[in-house]
């Protein structure tokens, strides 16, 4: 079950939209702030305010990249590794992101703070290379910068 | 010299509605509300020569003339702003800078077109830029510029903004019209074309946000003006082009059409990195092929760049310095489009995994003499996909071949990267 006041907000947006499914993105997104991730239930809960299948749902959660089907950490680290970032050694960064959290692409650190996911281009490609936490975007991140915005963002 | 897109830029914030409309802002569609016909303000775009700056180049003027008038039912218009081809950043610049010379081009090319509902589609990760556009699209509405009978006349034009989740392929203005509509983001077959039937089955323009935000100074200054700023004879405008990889400076600038790779590089780019020697580059995005050090004199224009053996495509030019392996650069783009292949199509679904895994064993010393003929014969059979996803991953490897064929053979005679 969902909060009254967020059933009622995503009510409003599927109300404001031409044709209810064309909300589908935004309520998936707010399904997911709330859940942590994109949950079982909050298909169903997504499913039910769409007026589509949950199969349906399922069908466009699947595809998008920030939408998560799986548990995540309290934050998502993404690391692009599109060309741009990749003259600027995204995978030395990676690689240190890894050791850093003890994790692999996909995985979560142990103390269920950050999940590590590549990406593709973040439109950054000028302040290379770079990645965003929990939504928030970084540039030119060294090793030692990917070091101190952690520590910040663990906060 | 003069810019449609950057004149009113700031440097370190983005430019407020007031300093917009006192630097001549909203005039243009004063002027077009006023005195202009919709018919005319299309003329005036056809007539100015301006081409789809989001990477295919399809002159804007035409595309909207093939908008059917007289079908029942609303029409749509859509600003694509899922700025996601590899080394592209410049719809974000702009929109991190300035949100109302695309507003005020949308409320146009609305004008135009006689649509009454148009829509903004912007990527994840661009938030800032969509904050902006928010409030431009709120100011509009409290000055009358937007909504129910503008200015005072019997238009009424309204602007929605749909943030998307992420995924390269909702760039291809199909694929962004199933994403717009909710529905799983494949593109969708052609014909019919958008212009025929697009958007909920009605007739759908879907522009740039570069494209779109040129419209505003074409129909202030007129369409001879707009011409008359490239630097070609056949070109019209300026161009953003984001600068990204071994350069100094890595600038997103606007810059007169024709201006050379060259001048990019040795002026705003303040030259290489490191004083590094230049070996090559990617002129306009990740789906465009290798232009090299023989290059640099070429002109950044539609014509002279495919003459080259390119495209201008985005104006997302990625430098390489000498010494980088371009196997090891062609193998990450090629991994970037598997991973982002939508899976709808053959071709592209298995191709593109095949492909990335020849030239892995390339850039591994395992590759062999027949893996560039097997290359070559995909670059063939990927042509065949749905879409235009395959075929533009195919550029750069094409690219690769046609200028760096001596280095893929190094690396198999000698069973490992060179520059390793």
């Amino acid at each position: 079950m969902i909060p009254d006041e967020l059933r009622k907000t995503l009510e409003g947006r599927v109300a404001a939209a031409i044709t209810a499914r064309e909300a589908a993105v935004d309520v998936m997104k707010e399904l997911q702030a709330h859940y942590g991730w994109l949950t079982d239930e909050a298909v169903g809960e997504a499913a039910g305010l769409l007026g589509l299948s949950a199969l349906q749902v399922d069908e466009l959660a699947t595809f998008y990249e920030m939408i998560y089907r799986r548990p995540v950490g309290r934050k998502v680290i993404h690391v692009c590794d599109s060309i741009s970032c990749w003259t600027a050694c995204c995978e030395e960064l990676m690689a240190h992101l890894k050791a850093k959290l003890g994790v692999e692409p996909g995985g979560t650190s142990a103390d269920g703070m950050f999940t590590l996911i590549p990406c593709c281009c973040m439109g950054m490609c000028g302040d290379s290379p770079a990645m965003s936490v929990g939504g928030t975007p970084y540039g030119n991140v060294t090793p030692e910068l990917a070091d101190a915005i952690l520590e910040r963002e663990r906060r | 010299m003069e810019m449609p897109l950057f004149r009113h830029n700031r440097p370190d914030r983005p430019v407020t509605f007031e300093e917009y409309r006192a630097e001549g802002g909203f005039r243009a569609l004063q002027k077009a509300l006023t005195g202009m016909s919709p018919a005319e303000v299309q003329q005036t775009v056809m007539d100015s020569g301006l081409r789809g700056r989001g990477g295919a180049g399809f002159p804007t003027g035409r595309k909207w003339s093939f908008v059917p008038r007289d079908l029942p039912g609303p029409r749509w218009l859509i600003c694509n702003c899922d700025e996601m081809e590899p080394g592209t950043y410049k719809d974000r610049v702009l929109l991190e800078h300035n949100p109302y010379s695309l507003v005020e081009g949308m409320a146009l090319a609305s004008y135009a077109l006689g649509v009454r509902h148009a829509f903004i589609f912007i990527r994840k990760g661009y938030e800032k830029a969509a904050a902006n556009l928010k409030r431009a699209i709120a100011e509009a509405h409290e000055a009358g510029l937007l909504g129910e009978r503008m200015l005072g006349s019997d238009v009424s034009i309204d602007i929605d903004l749909h943030l998307s989740a992420g995924r390269y392929i909702c760039g291809e203005e199909t694929a962004l019209i199933n994403a717009l509509e909710g529905k799983r983001p494949n593109p969708r077959q052609k014909p019919p074309f958008p212009a025929v039937k697009g958007l909920w089955n009605g007739p759908t323009v879907v522009n740039n946000a570069e494209t779109l935000a040129n419209v505003p100074a074409i129909v202030a200054n007129g369409a001879a003006w707009y011409k008359g700023l490239a630097l070609t004879a056949e070109g019209a405008g300026t161009k953003l082009f984001c600068v990204s990889g071994a350069v100094a400076n890595r600038v997103c600038v606007e810059l007169p059409i024709g201006t050379t790779l060259g001048e990019i590089i040795e002026g705003p780019c303040g030259g290489m990195r490191e004083a590094k020697k230049f070996k090559a580059c990617i002129p306009g995005g990740a789906s465009t092929q290798f232009l090299t050090a023989g290059h640099l004199n070429v002109q950044m224009d539609y014509e002279t760049v495919a003459k080259a053996g390119s495209r201008l495509g985005s104006g997302g030019i990625i430098v390489f310095q000498e010494g980088t392996c371009l196997v090891a650069a062609t193998l990450n783009m090629i991994t970037f489009f598997a991973r982002e292949s939508c899976g709808w199509c053959t071709p592209c679904r298995e191709g593109l995994p095949f492909v990335r895994e020849i030239l892995r064993r390339i850039e591994d010393g395992a590759g062999e003499e027949r893996d560039l003929e097997l290359l070559r014969e995909h670059i063939k059979y990927l042509s065949y996909s749905f879409c235009a996803l395959a075929p533009g991953a195919m550029a750069p490897l094409e690219g690769l071949l046609t200028h760096f064929e001596d280095e893929v053979r190094e690396h198999i005679l000698k069973r490992r990267c060179p520059f390793r």
